[in-house]
């Protein structure tokens, strides 16, 4: 085939079957595609070789505390939303080696963990997780030192953006305005027609996987159906959060009831923070081995909601569920934009969905708000 | 929020959460469960490149054990050997306190904010400390006494729970000596202690202090740092001449880890020197 490479910014069409060329390309390349599929009645983020086993006819129906697959009825490949996994545990895994040391005397040997960095390429990358990622570039990247495991994954990462048609039950992107269509930080990104792929060409690293694939300019009435779809999920999304003067709003109710009352609920579980795809939080662990001649330094993902997330010898610092809870939330929606210049909610809704009792941040700051429950 | 320092010069970011090795020189008993460790970094070009500010910390490290967090107690304008001063505590303080002088230690460092002792020059300055809070002072009180001239009057309030428990009493007559005025009081007295008893923001109403010319250094249990800044705010100091150290959880030293947060700041790279204005509006929250 002897196609010509699209520009950055150009709008193609591809069969929805000639995705799979896309995979060769990324493979061959030396990617490890990462894409979601079906695994445990859930939409999971694994490695995948083939489009076949994208989740194909499948969609999820999400509520607060529930999460459940159905089949579509169709057979379209990105028919869903996001499910529990998020791509930071590729960029910022949950363990992770940091060195090792071997007793040498009375002394000892620090040995770096010098293991590459894995190339991945992420399919399917939705509005608001493009926006994670970036809200954890501003954590690991943009500070005055940079996490380098974390700059390493993501400088080799290829990512091939989904632009989300049917949000979910617990997605609130639009009050966030982080989605449903993304913007920038792609080298690819896809809208899922009902006969076909529409791809916008992010970068020259995204032209370059396209070399040796079947495409042809997409024609102005498929333009239109995306910009129309996208423009129909806008109105369908599943929760609103009014973010207006919401730093303050949390700042200046520290000992507002509404922390009582949601602690009587919260089982402290840490899943809101497992799932959300900005939380950051980390622990860091010794492994010795049986000698003690040889031991690990192993960074592993924490949370705020860990009863020894804040202790120090004189006590701990954060005792009960509702310090916790006002920990997170006021970090998360507050003290994070001073801190990063961002909120760090995206509106994907995982911890709404994944919540065992259901609890529902927008919930929260609606009743904090003192506004009637919907 | 002041700025932080930057790691040594010539750390290397792609290690900065790997440790360096120095190796313990000398053991001093200061107090019951207090002790201060002489550290001598094992390479060379870290013995002539490492700089500390006062109020600055080290995370110290024991393979197989952890890290733990320890300001610099020695002078910062002689960096080596550096002096840290470590009460057996935790997990990785009671480790510490079984090493022997000769043994390694992993350190990381220097990292945080710093006691602004070129900036309190032309005034007069207050050290408030609480038990072990003298150790992250010490430097401040080096650097003071280096350039005593550039001072006006230099008062140290000083408490400790029992007389057994106070830091560093071999020194205070040294400082009396470089016209440093000690008020030392206790918790709890017993026969040997003719001194005061009560606790160290009780010390104020010893004092004439001129606010707006004195710049105040307090570092002790946060609940003693919460009335001393009650008493200084009384005496109308201003928010921003009001310096605490905090204390929080740290595992990472360089704002990744999120286990130090306190609002907005993260106690490794914003503080744990920080004015009262700065955190003023959580200061006094319960669990924040």
């Amino acid at each position: 085939m002897s196609m010509p490479l699209p520009v950055t910014g150009a709008q193609i069409t591809l069969a929805k079957p000639a995705l799979q060329q896309v995979f060769d390309a990324l493979l061959a390349a030396g990617y490890l595609v990462v894409g979601p599929t079906v695994r445990e009645s859930a939409i999971v983020y694994d490695e995948i070789t083939k489009i076949t086993e994208l989740p194909i006819g499948w969609t999820d129906e999400q509520r607060p505390g529930s999460y459940r697959l159905k089949p579509r009825g169709d057979q379209h490949y990105f028919g869903f939303v996001v499910g529990p996994h998020s791509w930071k545990k590729y960029l910022f895994p949950p363990t992770l080696k940091l060195f090792s040391t071997r007793r040498a005397g009375s002394s000892f040997e620090v040995l770096p963990n010098e293991q590459p960095a894995p190339k991945y390429a992420f399919i399917g990358v939705r509005g608001c997780e493009l926006a994670a990622i970036a809200v954890q570039d501003r954590t690991f990247l943009e500070g005055a030192i940079q996490e380098p495991h974390y700059k390493a994954r993501r400088e080799n990462a290829f990512i091939l953006a989904i632009n989300c048609t049917e949000p979910g039950g617990t997605c609130f992107c639009v009050s966030m305005k982080t989605g449903p269509k993304v913007k920038a930080g792609f080298d690819l990104a896809l809208t899922e027609l009902d006969e076909s792929f529409l791809i916008e060409v992010g970068s020259p690293l995204g032209a370059q996987m396209l070399a040796g694939v079947e495409w042809r300019p997409a024609a102005t009435v498929e333009v239109e159906h995306a910009t129309q779809a996208l423009a129909e999920a806008e109105a369908k999304m599943g929760r609103t959060l009014d973010t207006h003067d919401l730093p303050n709003l949390l700042y200046d109710n520290l000992e507002h009831p509404r922390w009582d009352d949601v602690a009587q609920r919260c089982l402290s579980c840490t899943n809101c923070t497992m799932v959300c795809p900005t939380c950051f939080c980390s622990d860091v662990e010794d492994v010795a081995d049986l000698t003690g001649e040889n031991t690990e330094r192993v960074r592993v993902w924490d949370s705020c909601f860990n009863p020894d997330f804040s202790s120090v010898y004189s006590g701990n610092l954060r005792p009960n569920v509702r310090s916790r809870y006002r920990q997170w939330l006021t970090h998360k929606l507050a003290s994070w934009i001073d801190q990063f210049g961002s909120s760090g909610c995206v509106g994907c809704g995982r911890c709404i969905t994944w919540c065992p009792v259901g609890i529902d941040l927008t919930e929260e700051v609606a009743a904090i708000r003192g506004e009637p429950p919907a | 929020m002041m700025p932080s320092q930057p790691a040594v010069a010539g750390l290397p970011a792609a290690n900065a959460m790997l440790p360096v090795l120095a190796t313990i020189t000398q053991i001093q008993a200061e107090a019951p469960g207090i002790a201060t460790y002489t550290l001598e970094f094992q390479d060379p070009a870290w013995r002539s490149a490492y700089r500390f500010r006062p109020g600055q910390f080290n995370m110290l490290y024991l393979p197989g054990i952890g890290e733990v967090a320890i300001s610099m107690s020695s002078d910062a304008e002689a960096p080596q050997p550096l002096l840290h001063t470590i009460r057996s505590a935790g997990n990785v303080t009671q480790a510490i306190s079984r090493l022997k002088v000769g043994q390694a230690i992993g350190v990381r460092g220097p990292y945080g904010s710093h006691w602004p002792v070129e900036a309190a020059r032309g005034g007069d300055v207050i050290f408030v400390s609480g038990g072990i809070g003298l150790a992250p002072l010490r430097p401040a009180i080096c650097s003071v006494i280096r350039h005593r001239a550039d001072y006006g009057k230099v008062t140290m309030l000083v408490g400790a729970r029992t007389p057994a428990d106070l830091l560093y009493p071999g020194e205070y007559e040294s400082w009396r000596q470089h016209d440093i005025e000690m008020l030392v009081t206790v918790d709890r007295a017993d026969e040997t202690w003719h001194g005061r008893v009560g606790v160290v923001p009780l010390l104020f109403y010893a004092l004439w202090p001129d606010p707006l010319r004195t710049t105040l250094f307090s570092c002790g249990p946060e609940i003693m740092m919460r009335f001393v800044v009650y008493e200084a705010l009384a005496r109308r100091f201003p928010k921003d001449r009001l310096y605490v150290s905090l204390e929080r959880n740290m595992k990472c030293a360089i704002g990744f880890c999120g286990h130090c947060q306190f609002g907005p700041a993260f106690l490794c790279k914003d503080g744990p020197v920080f004015t009262y204005a700065q955190v003023e509006p959580f200061f006094g929250v319960e669990e924040f």
